[in-house]
């Protein structure tokens, strides 16, 4: 079909694109948002498919539907708790498909340059708008496809470790080879040289050692990040899997792919911002890996953790008239937020005001939690932020942390040699009592000692989130 | 440590401020108790059941101050009392610190610490030492008692053989700890019962216990009553205004009238005038809980029922608590206690006074030779949070220098943006391609849609917002597609592969963000 209806069904669908990510600013419109997504996509695959340059449009749909039943499949059984891993798994098939795409544009630019005029003419498809490519546009080209290859293998594989970090199937500790940062230096080194070797060449062979160079620093990079700042990692790999679509919209000419990899990575781009705001952490140096290193010993914490056990905590929460549940990734590791969201229930029936307070890096995803407690039916207007509820500690009566450690450590406050301090933390400790739960003695995913433990109104309630739960909600009726 | 009783010296008062079972739970904090002969007989205990629970029984009011170490008793102690003091002594007692100089004077002479019941700071944890609300509670239901003995009618409406009763309608103004209690015993006697305060956030209690809450059509920010540590203040003329018209419209109609307006260390407000008096039935009851301070009505009589010309009852007792001893006296002697308790950590029988704690401090008005009233505020902050902080307010051409600065730096910020920017492009424009520039420029405008957009994201929604770009970013299909009709094996199996990946991108991600977006929901 014409290529004006292509344009226009572009302009349609880019319009949709930004209306559903404008769409996400509240609960409400977040709904008709994901719409406007949908359609904007199927638009988008039916003007490509009907429009120029494409063929075998049976096998396409084919595989199409193929992908749909599987992405399905995984989309409808996956766990809510197991969500930061499948969205860091499906980044990989983009930086995958990034990495395919961009060396389908050089192999047929390399069969259409090898090509005489006569022959060009017969082309049609991709390879009739490579043909018209002139000297510099066909240099231009090249850079695009090297950067198109170049950021989508480095999300390949980071997003591989991401999701092996989130999983639990490789260690989720900062894990550096020897040579640390400077290896990385070397491979961007290696890659920058392949790039002017590839501009003045055209070879298949430095492109390859690029993608090679570009797939280890994807993995070392993420490697070297530890647990604690994957919300980041997350974001910031989703805004490079849409770099690379822009860059490979350059190399095909495509609009479409330019606006809405541009919009993707923004998008991250600013959420990862968002994010290390909230941690008063530094963007580069949790990008480059890791924490900083601290400025001298750490305060020694003094005391002794106190156990409780789940008789009281009832008698305390039956006490109190107004509780704040402070959830962390343990309470999504423990798949505890169903007895969450009962313990809430029951504590309401009975006239007691139950918020929760949410840390803008609670979880593994930047938002985990609201979505956890979504799920288990917990309203949203008694989920706050941080900033909403950290005044009110002071006139709380019981405060509870579930799975949480570093967003309620008092060491980022009074500590200044501590790796996180200046990250702003909940401070529950002012509230009257503090009742944690959590699994033993062992520190929390940046492995730092929290003094909140050892505090006098604070309370240990060990043992697994969920059944510590189960536990109390025999005793709270 | 000895903690001694003795009788009330003031005539008719019944109450004691040990009972038996207060002193075995003093015993356990390691404290004799010794107790004045016939202390507790109006109260309904006797000297012999003081005797079986292991209380010293004294025979004279002289002795017994003079072997205690601690005395704790219910009324302001009289001089004569206070002489007996020394500076080994403790008082435990009511002692209107804030219209008793001459006592503080006296008790600071003789070097004693006397603690205040009635300063008990209004915080969570000293709600058990509470002796002004448990004196309350009980001149509040009391007050109904007293009410419903004076008023010739059911409480209760009853469809009978000898005719319809209808119910005796209860005007209860001040929803304090007293008010509250008339309200409760009100309503589970039958009555229809209103209740008023100038605090409008007490509606919820009055609501709460069955009871109507009587609004006002005035617009007015009210102080909020936790500023003042949970009790009422002073209103505005304007409000009292409006008060006084909305009772002056229900006097005709009510049957019994139940003032507890009380404001801290001032005279009773005048709420019940005497032209209401005068509107309402024959045969109606005031009870004015207010009489001791001047009462909330002009025509009470502190300590007496009178009738007036038109028929109606008005009670001025000020002994509501003293009326029911044993009552009373049970839940002082155990205030007493947990104050004891408090004072003694270790339960080792001796006092710790400890003036670094809130509930302590505050109550203690003599100690060591000084008088330590009026206490600092607690550092604990009691019923709510103070309102925040208000900003010093700007004047208009403050505000208006401000917002200029502001103006003028973002114009500064955005204009350096601009300019390095399009001096960028325009560098690009110069050695690219206009083909590349044209897609450059498209480029370019989706980055900074994408920034504007992202701004407005809810916090709670960036899972979703992952999820959402995640599959948007899917778009890479595109290529795939474009790509996938030309050339080699190769480039097809590639290509392929791109579009099935991308395929299960799309609808996965998808699915995930509606899956997530539609468990959001609202209480």
């Amino acid at each position: 079909m014409e290529y004006g209806f292509t344009t226009a069904a572009y302009v349609v669908a880019a319009v949709l694109f930004i209306l559903s990510l404008g769409g996400l600013s509240g609960q409400e419109s977040a709904k008709r948002a994901v719409w406007y997504g949908i359609v904007g996509m199927a638009l988008a695959v039916f003007a490509t498919l009907v429009g120029p340059g494409s063929g075998l449009w049976l096998l396409s749909i084919v595989l199409i539907a193929g992908g749909g039943v599987i992405g399905y499949q995984l989309a409808t059984r996956v766990q809510m708790t197991q969500m930061p891993e499948l969205v860091a798994a499906m980044h990989s098939l983009v930086g995958l498909a990034a990495v395919f795409v961009g060396l389908i544009a050089h192999i047929e630019l390399g069969r259409v340059m090898a090509m005489d005029a006569e022959q060009k003419q017969a082309l049609d498809g991709f390879a009739k708008l490579l043909a018209k490519k002139d000297g510099v546009e066909v240099a231009i080209l090249r850079v695009e496809l090297f950067l198109g290859i170049f950021i989508g293998a480095v999300t390949f594989t980071g997003s591989v470790v991401a999701y092996g970090k989130l999983a639990g199937k490789l260690t989720s500790s900062a894990v550096k080879l020897p040579g640390g940062h400077m290896l990385n230096a070397g491979a961007a080194g290696l890659s920058l040289i392949a790039l002017i070797w590839y501009f003045n060449t055209g070879g298949f062979f430095p492109l390859f050692i690029m993608t090679l160079a570009a797939l280890f620093i994807g993995y070392h990079l993420i490697m070297g990040i530890g647990g604690a700042d994957m919300p980041v990692v997350v974001s910031m790999l989703n805004s490079y899997s849409g770099w690379a679509a822009a860059a490979i919209g350059f190399s095909l000419g495509n609009d479409l792919l330019i606006v809405v990899g541009a919009l993707v990575g923004s998008s991250g781009a600013i959420l990862s911002y968002i994010m290390c705001k909230a941690m008063n952490r530094s963007f580069v140096s949790v990008i480059l890996g890791g924490f900083g290193g601290a400025a001298g010993p750490q305060m020694e914490v003094e005391g002794e953790q106190v156990a409780i056990d789940a008789d009281g905590v009832a008698t305390a929460l039956d006490e109190a008239d107004s509780v704040i549940i402070i959830p962390g990734y343990g309470m999504a590791v423990a798949q505890a937020q169903q007895n969450v969201a009962e313990l809430t229930r029951r504590l309401r029936a009975k006239g007691k005001t139950v918020r929760f307070a949410i840390h803008p890096v609670a979880g593994r995803l930047p938002g985990h939690m609201n979505v956890l407690l979504a799920e288990a039916k917990v309203p949203y207007d008694i989920v706050m932020e941080m900033d909403e509820i950290n005044e009110d500690f002071p006139e709380t009566d019981v405060a509870i942390v579930i799975g949480s450690n570093d967003i309620v450590n008092p060491a980022a406050q009074e500590d200044p040699n501590s790796p996180i301090a200046g990250m702003p933390v909940l401070e529950c400790w002012k509230a009257k009592q503090v009742f944690v739960s959590k699994r033993g003695q062992g520190t929390g995913y940046s492995g730092i000692e929290n003094p909140l433990f050892f505090k006098e109104n604070t309370r240990m309630f060990y043992g697994d989130a969920k059944a510590s739960l189960d536990q109390l909600l025999t005793m709270i009726q | 440590m000895k903690i001694g009783t003795p009788k009330e010296v003031i005539n008719g008062e019944a109450r004691v401020a040990m009972t038996p079972d207060s002193a075995r739970q003093l015993q356990k904090l390691g404290y004799d108790c010794a107790i004045e002969s016939g202390a507790g007989q109006a109260a309904g205990f006797s000297d012999a059941t003081y005797e079986e629970a292991g209380v010293e029984i004294i025979k004279t009011a002289a002795a017994l101050w003079k072997a205690s170490d601690i005395i704790a008793k219910v009324r302001q102690p009289n001089e004569a009392e206070l002489k007996r003091l020394n500076s080994k002594k403790t008082l435990i007692s009511f002692f209107n610190p804030g219209g008793n100089e001459e006592g503080l004077e006296l008790a600071k002479s003789k070097g004693a610490s006397v603690v205040a019941m009635e300063m008990v700071p209004r915080i969570s944890r000293a709600q058990k030492m509470d002796a002004l609300s448990s004196m309350a509670n009980i001149a509040g239901y009391r007050a109904v008692i007293e009410a419903g003995n004076n008023f010739g009618r059911f409480f209760t409406g009853q469809i009978t053989a000898a005719g319809k009763v209808p119910p005796a309608k209860v005007l209860v103004v001040g929803a304090g700890v007293a008010g509250l209690a008339a309200v409760g015993t009100s309503t589970s006697l039958g009555a229809i019962t209103l209740a008023f305060d100038v605090r409008p956030e007490v509606a919820e209690q009055v609501e709460s216990m069955g009871a109507e809450f009587v609004y006002l059509d005035f617009e007015e920010e009210q102080a909020d009553g936790a500023s003042s540590g949970g009790y009422a203040s002073v209103s505005s003329p304007e409000f009292r205004e409006a008060q006084l018209a909305k009772f002056r419209e229900l006097a005709p109609e009510v049957d019994i009238v139940i003032t507890t307006a009380l404001i801290p260390n001032r005279e009773a407000p005048e709420l019940w005038t005497e032209d209401m008096v005068a509107a309402m039935k024959p045969g109606s009851v005031i009870v004015d809980l207010a009489a001791e301070k001047g009462g909330n009505c002009k025509l009470t009589v502190m300590d007496e029922k009178i009738v007036t010309e038109n028929g109606v009852t008005i009670i001025g007792y000020t002994d509501f608590p003293s009326r029911m001893a044993a009552q009373s006296s049970t839940l002082y002697a155990t205030n007493i206690r947990h104050m004891m308790a408090d004072l003694t950590p270790e339960k080792d029988g001796q006092v710790n006074h400890d003036m670094e704690d809130d509930v302590i401090r505050g109550a203690t008005v003599t100690h060591g030779g000084e008088i330590t009233f009026p206490p600092p505020p607690p550092k604990v902050q009691a019923i709510a949070a103070k309102p925040k902080e208000v900003a010093p307010e700007l004047t208009p051409e403050e505000k208006r220098a401000e917002e200029v600065a502001a103006f003028k730096a973002q114009t500064k910020n955005q204009v350096t943006l601009l300019a390095v920017g399009g001096a960028l492009l325009l560098a690009v424009g110069l050695v690219a391609p206009a083909s590349f520039m044209q897609h450059f420029i498209v480029f370019v405008l989706s980055v900074f849609i994408g920034f504007q957009v992202i701004w407005g994201v809810a916090h709670s929604l960036h899972t979703p917002l992952m999820a959402v770009t995640n599959a948007i970013s899917s778009i890479i299909i595109l290529g795939a597609l474009m790509q996938i009709g030309s050339g080699s094996f190769l480039v097809i199996l590639l290509a392929a592969l791109s579009v099935f990946m991308a395929g299960i991108n799309i609808f996965g991600g998808f699915l995930v963000t509606r899956r997530m977006l539609a468990m959001f929901q609202k209480s």
